[in-house]
Parts: structure tokens; sequence; C-alpha cells
């Protein structure tokens, strides 16, 4: 195909270019807006973005090239992108993608001849409770069946906007199925600010402190710590005195609500039902580290959410609860701003969520020095999971003991569970840290559970004899995933499945990992397709601590986890695939010679090895 | 007042904001190392220089030099691991030693030698890359690019031209260059900048200068990398022609 031209290309992106400013971090909000409304990033608009910002034409391309739902080739104007999850796989993606491919005519991967349509894969969008999903011009689509496929493809063919399709298709449900004290509890707006600012700034991270309360992104760190960091930084840059706040330089709150992790679906539920809990837990930080300015990164697969959020943070400013001297406190300004992005999970990492924020590639950054001193222009910057910022808003309003009386000692409070897979209630639960796996599989239905994968692929592989085992950071740390496979399912696919999402969104910055994964990928492609031998698994392991050892970041960090999890845990799984072999080639030397074989017609003994 | 960290056992000075990597190449230590060259802002994504500080792994690139660190670099172990990331690298691309104009002066092949390599190991990928011959002086073969952005970094903080780019991500990295045509061809690139003596493979070259000097009598034809950059890099910032 041609690659389109358009000479118009200054006056059709004069609107964009005018709402945005010429203002190199507003890189990426630029480019999602270029293709919604050309379906894809021409080489002109790259040049054109790139004399309006004043940066090199290269960099333009460079973060057009690095998101995922960002195309520098034609797209098609309707681009339909089945979520791949392996939950997704389970409830027949795969077969409904084909399904409706062979509706439409199209190929998977490719446009249509007449540029109308386009369907590929895409990873987990964060509906697991309610797959199959798919996005269509990146706004979400659920529980896909053979019946709203054929509507799908009825509206595509007759070319009716997406904005006018019928909202049943994009509906999106909560599944809250248990509530604790986080979901539970009425929380009236302004309640933990006004609470905070009677107590005092500094007596309020001393609450946060006592409450003991760990990050809920993942990786568990104290909050506590961190907004002290962030905010000694400047104090030591500065040398003033820790703990003064009013008349501070630059520092930032972030909201990571990129959730891209598989599996993981409760920061959309917090963010569609409790933004003021949120939002008001970042009001509460900015306060605590003297920021003025916080920013919501919102994953671009949940952009759907930006009016109803955007409306959250209108109301919360009329109300005097962001914007200039809240709650009539003076000095006290902060507010929010919500960046979209634009398909990749390495953006949820911190420091390349920082780079995503500044209009960048989601590379992840060296550290030292850490986000908290030089985080989104270099200035101090605390960066939080959703869930985090909600919880803090609760112990501005409830104090530390009240939140540390719950959970266990090291994991204090409660977590919420994104449950998908295998289970009679799939949704979101939320329990008092310390409950073990076999509790939630009763509560939830998964009662052929056979495994479970905690905290997405990146987190750990749980077999029946563990079912024991509790959700704590003492033991099953967890960011919030909860996939439950039951007997019949085949562990091997699991794995597979997750390599493939690994190599695809490595950033590809360092060596172990841009190629690691995907050579990870490609053994277990060489396994699924019934060539694997015993040599394969020693590769698999032997990868598997290089990725580990060597990789740049926490993807990396992570990536071999599902495969070597499941080569301990149900090593059957990948023994019944094998050739009892000692070596075998990746290709099949006999099917090689099929085309062959049908050019000339032959298929006798002869035309066979 | 001098700080000092321990290489291998031996101790090592360094004044604040080195590196572990700076100080290391300041006491004539070689840590392995592709996309690092001391006349540019570290950049820590060959991995080849990682070190175990105290236990853990780190890139002694970028990680600051910190008194009384215990690193560990020339380990049976390390060189093991730096070895299956050359490997990599070879697999990743296509590789044409016995054939490539830069055989002899390239350090990609160099650290190879270095560490022992004596096959690729894992299945090559046979990537399609554009080769880009656009420009009367200069050829960018993509095939053996790394990825390295040393060519990014010098023709941005060095020529000012920002001429280099990355696009894409994971295993689809490409190297774009900044024109509208996408060629080296139509960008402001001269044989003499500085980006066309950094790149540790042969993936930049200069046209017309290839064999000038004959394979045999190469810099790491006599000299292992190790000897070579230990004693020039500090000198010389790593300009192999
Ligand atoms: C590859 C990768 C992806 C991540 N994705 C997320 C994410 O989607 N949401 C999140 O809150 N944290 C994510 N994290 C963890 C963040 O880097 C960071 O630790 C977290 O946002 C800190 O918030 P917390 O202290 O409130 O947990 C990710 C980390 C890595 C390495
Ligand atoms: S580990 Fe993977 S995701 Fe992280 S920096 Fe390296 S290539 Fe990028
Ligand atoms: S062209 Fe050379 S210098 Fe540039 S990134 Fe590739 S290997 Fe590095
Ligand atoms: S030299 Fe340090 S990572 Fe490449």
């Amino acid at each position: 195909m041609e690659p389109c031209e358009f000479p118009d290309i200054e006056q059709r992106l004069s609107p964009v270019l005018q709402r945005h400013g010429a203002d190199a971090s507003r890189l990426l909000q630029i480019l999602r807006d270029v293709q919604d409304t050309l379906h894809f990033i021409p080489p002109e608009a790259v040049t054109c973005i790139s004399s309006h910002l004043g940066i090199p034409r290269d960099s333009v391309e460079g973060v057009a090239g690095f998101y995922s739902f960002l195309s520098l080739q034609p797209a098609g104007e309707y681009r339909v992108l089945f979520s791949d999850n392996i939950t997704d796989n389970m409830l027949g993606n795969r077969e409904l993608m084909q399904y409706f491919c062979n509706k439409l005519w199209v190929e998977q991967g490719r446009v249509s001849e007449d540029n109308l349509v386009s369907v590929d894969t895409t990873s987990c969008t964060g509906m697991c409770d309610q797959g199959p999903a798919a996005l269509v011009n990146g706004w979400a689509l659920t529980n896909l069946d053979q019946n709203r496929l054929d509507l799908i493809a009825e509206l595509i063919r007759s070319r009716k906007p997406v904005a006018d399709w019928p909202p049943m298709l994009f509906e999106v449900v909560d599944n809250i199925r248990r509530k604790d004290t986080l979901l539970g509890d009425a929380f009236e707006s302004g309640s933990a600010i006004r609470a905070t600012l009677t107590r005092g700034t500094r007596e309020t991270l001393a609450e946060v402190d006592k409450a003991n309360l760990r990050g809920r992104g993942g990786a568990g760190f104290k909050t506590a710590s961190k907004w002290t960091f962030c905010h000694a930084a400047v104090a030591e840059e500065e040398g003033s005195v820790i703990c003064d706040i009013g008349g501070n330089p630059e520092r930032f709150i972030v909201c990571n609500a990129d959730e891209g992790e598989p599996g993981t679906f409760k920061d959309r539920v917090l963010l569609t039902s409790y933004a003021d809990l949120v939002f008001e837990g970042m009001t509460i930080g900015a306060r605590v580290v003297g920021a003025s300015k916080g920013f919501l990164y919102l994953r671009g697969e949940y952009r759907y959410l930006l009016e109803p959020l955007e409306a959250v943070l209108k109301r919360r400013r009329e109300a005097g609860l962001l914007g200039d001297n809240i709650l009539g406190e003076a000095g006290f300004s902060f507010d929010i701003e919500i960046h979209l992005g634009a398909g990749a999970y390495i953006c949820g990492e911190e420091s390349a969520l920082i780079e995503s924020l500044e209009g960048k590639r989601g590379r992840p950054r060296n550290r030292p020095p850490f986000p908290v001193t030089h985080g989104y222009k270099g200035r101090p910057t605390v960066v939080d999971n959703v869930e985090t910022f909600a919880a803090a808003a609760k112990i501005g309003l409830h104090g530390g003991e009240w939140f540390a009386a719950q959970g266990t000692p090291q994991s204090t409070g409660t977590k919420l569970l994104s449950i998908s897979g295998d289970v009679s209630r799939p949704g979101i639960y939320e329990y008092p840290f310390g409950v073990t796996v076999e509790q939630i599989l009763r509560d939830c239905g998964g009662d052929d559970a056979h495994a479970v994968q905690i905290s997405g692929p990146s987190g750990t592989l749980v077999s029946w004899q563990e079912f024991g085992r509790r959700i704590a950071f003492e033991d099953l740390p967890t960011a919030g995933a909860f996939m439950v496979f039951h007997r019949k399912r085949e562990m091997f696919a699991a794995a597979h499945n997750f390599t493939h999402f690994f190599a695809h969104e490595s950033c590809g910055f360092c060596t172990p990992c841009r190629v690691g994964t995907e050579l990870q990928k490609k053994i277990m492609d060489k396994i699924a397709g019934g060539h694997g031998t015993p040599a394969d698994l020693e590769e698999l392991k032997h990868l598997g601590g290089i990725l580990g050892s060597m990789s740049h970041c926490g993807l990396g960090h992570s990536a071999a986890n599902p495969v070597l999890d499941t080569l301990k845990k149900f090593p059957g799984t990948f023994e019944r695939k094998l050739k009892a072999l000692a070596f075998e080639p990746a290709f099949d030397l006999d099917g090689a010679l099929e085309t062959a074989r049908k050019i000339t017609g032959r298929d006798d003994e002869w035309a066979h090895l | 007042m001098s700080k000092t960290i321990s290489i291998d056992g031996q101790a090592v000075a360094f004044s604040d904001g080195q590196t572990i990597m700076d100080a290391a190449l300041a006491a004539g230590i070689y840590i392995p190392h592709l996309c690092h060259n001391p006349e540019f802002k570290p950049h820590g994504s060959c991995k080849l220089c990682t070190v175990k500080v105290n236990g853990r792994n780190v890139a002694s690139c970028t990680m600051p030099a910190v008194e009384g660190q215990e690193v560990l670099s020339d380990t049976g172990e390390l060189n093991a691991e730096r070895l299956v990331l050359t490997q990599m690298l070879f697999v990743e691309g296509n590789h044409l030693c016995p054939g490539c104009e830069k055989s002899g002066n390239c350090q990609l092949q160099a650290v190879a030698y270095y560490l022992g390599m004596m096959s690729p190991h894992f299945n090559h990928f046979y990537p399609q890359r554009e080769v880009d011959a656009s420009h009367p002086d200069v050829l960018l073969d993509r095939n053996r690019c790394i990825y390295c952005e040393l060519c990014v970094r010098a023709s941005r903080d060095v020529d000012g031209k920002s001429v280099f780019g990355l696009s894409g991500r994971g295993i689809g990295t490409t190297l774009v260059v900044n024109s509208t045509s996408g060629r080296l061809g139509d960008t402001s690139i001269a044989a003499t900048d500085k980006a066309m003596q950094v790149c540790p493979t042969g993936a930049l070259l200069v046209k017309r200068r290839g064999f000038a000097v004959p394979i045999g009598d190469r810099i790491y034809d006599h000299l292992s990398i190790k000897d070579h950059l230990s004693i020039k890099e500090v000198q010389t910032g790593g300009d192999h022609e």
C-alpha cells in the first residue's frame, strides 16, 4: 500500500497543536490526538510536530514508534485489538478473533484492502472479569461473543462512527464482591483533607508512618519513607529544614494508574467508583511533601474513564478541594492533570512512567538517582499506586492506629484483589492482609482450582499444594492480580502466553531483556509446536538466570518467573510436550517440502523425507 | 582526601561523581563494556559491564562509586554471563565478521574474543534490517547495530545535529535517522562528525576507507581489548579507527 499524502497537514493538525501548545512534554498526548484524527501518524505529521515543538524529527518518530496504540503505518479506520491475556484465551478470544476476521475478510495483523479495518491482539486490557475484551480505536469492548461481533462487524461495514455505537457494547461493570474498610465505609469528599489540615502536616506524615502503609503497586515500599525522602530532597538541596511546608520549589505527586499487569483491574474500579478517595489521597500527599502539581498517569486502555475523571476533578475544583488555597488554607495550592498512556506495560515502572509523562519513550532510567530526588523534569517526585493513595486518604481521615489494626504486622490494612479465571464469581475482593489463598478460592467459587497466578505474570505461581499460603508481604506479596486455573487447564499454555507478553512489552533498552525475552518466546513456541527437547528446558532455566541477574529493570527481572515457576511446580506440563530426543530442530524438515509437493503435484513416498 | 573502593580485591581511588567504571578505567582496570565511552554520558544498556557490589549486580558504568564498595568484576560467573550477553548481540543482528570492514577494529568482535566466545550458541534471528547507502560518504548497515546509542549521543551532544535516534521497542527496536525520507543521504551528517567515530561495531562506516589497514594488522589483531582499552581509552576516548 502506498503511504497516504497529506499536503494539508499543517491545517489538519493545527487544532491539536493549538490545544497542546508548543510543550514538548505533551508530545505523547499530541500523538494520541493525531492517531485519533488520521488513524495513524504519517511522516508529514512527524515533520510538522517536530518543527512545532522544536525537537528533532527522530525523537518524534522514536516516541511514535514506541507505543503500541500509535502507528506509523496506515492502520485502518477501525482498529480492533483483542485483549490477549491468558484469561481472555480461556474465554475463547482467539476463536472469536478468527471468527471476526473471517467475517470482515481480513487477516490478523493486516489492514483490509479498502483501509477500513485492521484486527490484531493487544496485551491485557484490564477487563479480565468481563472478557473476552477488545478495544476499538482505543475504546473498551467487553463480554464479546459471536452476536456482539456480528453487530460490531455490521457497524464497521456501515462506517458508523464509534461514538454512535450502542452503549451496551462498552458497558464496564465494577463487580465488587467483597468490601472491607477501604471500599465499605462511605467517604465524604474533603473530610480527609480537613482532618489533615487540622492535625498538621508533620503529624499526618507521622500517622502514615504509624499506619505502616506499604505501596500497593507491588514492591511494597513504605509510603511514609517515600514521602519523607521526597520532602527532604528539596530541603537538602535548598538547605532548609525537613517538613517545612510553604514557599517550596516544585515537587510532584504522580498517581500510577498504568495497571498493565495482566490480571489486574482493581485500579479501574477505584477510578470508576472511588475517584474522590484517590484524588483526596493525592492531595494529602501533596500537602505532606509540598507539591503543587500532580499527575494521574492513566493507561490508554482506560481511555473511556478520561471524561468521567475530568468531571470529578472539575467538581473537586469547584468544591475548593483542588486549586488555590484548598479549603481556605492560605498557600495550599494543588491541582491534578491527567496524562493518557498509549499501550506500554513498561510505563507502569515508575521511572519509565516519568519519561513517558515528559513525552518520551518509556524507558526506565538509570538509578540512582531515584524519582524521589530526581523525578519529573528532574524535580523530587512521589509515584504511588492508585490504591496507595486511596488508603492514604483513609489514614488521613481515621489515623494510623485505626489502619494498622487490620492485617498483619508487616502488611497492615486491606488489599484489593482482582480475581479472574476459573471462578464462578470474578471481580474485586477486599480482604485484610493475611488471608489465605484457600479462603479466597472458597469465596470466589474457585472450587476446582489447581493453580493461582498471584500478582500477574511478574508475580508467583502457586500450586494446589500451597493454598494454605497467605496474601501478605511476609509470604505472597501482590499488586492485586489473582488468576485462577482449574484442574483441566494446561499450565504450559499460561507460561507460553506470558512469555509472549514479556517479549511484546520489553522496552528493548537492555540486551538481556530485549534479546532474552525473545529467545524465551522462540523456545516456548518451539515446545508448543511439538519440537521441544530436554535441552530446551535447560536453556529456559539458563535464560531465566540471565534475565533475573543482568536486566535493567523489574520487567526483565521477572520476565522468566512464569516459566521458572511452572517448570518447578508443574514439570509434567512441559514434559508431556517434549520429543524424547536429545536434539530437535526448530522447524519441520518434511513440512518445509509441502510447497514443493503442491507445485509439483506429487505426494508419493519419495516426495517425503 | 581520597576515597577508595575495592575492585577484585584491589584498592582503587575515586573522587565524588565518578562511577565504578570511571574509577576502574582511571586505574587501568578493564571491565568489559560496549555502550560506554568515557567521553559520553553513561547509558547502561549493553549490561556487559555488570559487576557485583556487595552481593548485588549493577551496571558499573552508571553506578556511582561509594566509599567502601566491594566490587567483583573479573569472576568466572560474571564473565560467563557477559559471554551470554555477547552471544545474544550476535544472534540478534546479522554479523559477518570475516567479511566486515571493521573486522579487527570492532569492539563487539574484540569483546567476544576476550570472553572466549567460540559459537553463537543460540539460533540466529536473521532479522530483515535495512542498509542505508544513500549518503555519499557514510554507510549505515543496521544489520550490525547493537543499539548502544553512542552515535545518538555523539550526534546530539557533540555534533549538535541529532542525526540518530531509536524507534520501535523490544526486539523491534530500530535505529532511525533525522530526515523525512528516513535516509541518511538527506541528513546533515558528515564523515568527519563525532558520530562517525564512536560506533563500536561495523554499523556506521566512513566510505572508501575500508581495509586501509589490512586485516591482521589491526588493533585487536595484536592486543586484546583488555590490553588496548585499559591503556588507550583513557587517553584517546575510545576512537578505534
Ligand atoms: C515493569 C513494571 C511495571 C509496573 N507497573 C505498575 C503499575 O501498573 N502500577 C503501579 O502502581 N506500579 C507498577 N509498578 C511498580 C512501580 O514501579 C512503583 O513501584 C509503584 O508505582 C510505586 O507505588 P507504590 O509505592 O504505591 O506501590 C511496575 C513496576 C515494573 C517494574
Ligand atoms: S529489563 Fe526490559 S523493560 Fe527493563 S529496561 Fe531492560 S529491556 Fe527495558
Ligand atoms: S550505529 Fe553503532 S553507535 Fe549507533 S547505536 Fe548502532 S552500534 Fe551503536
Ligand atoms: S557499558 Fe555499562 S551497560 Fe553498557
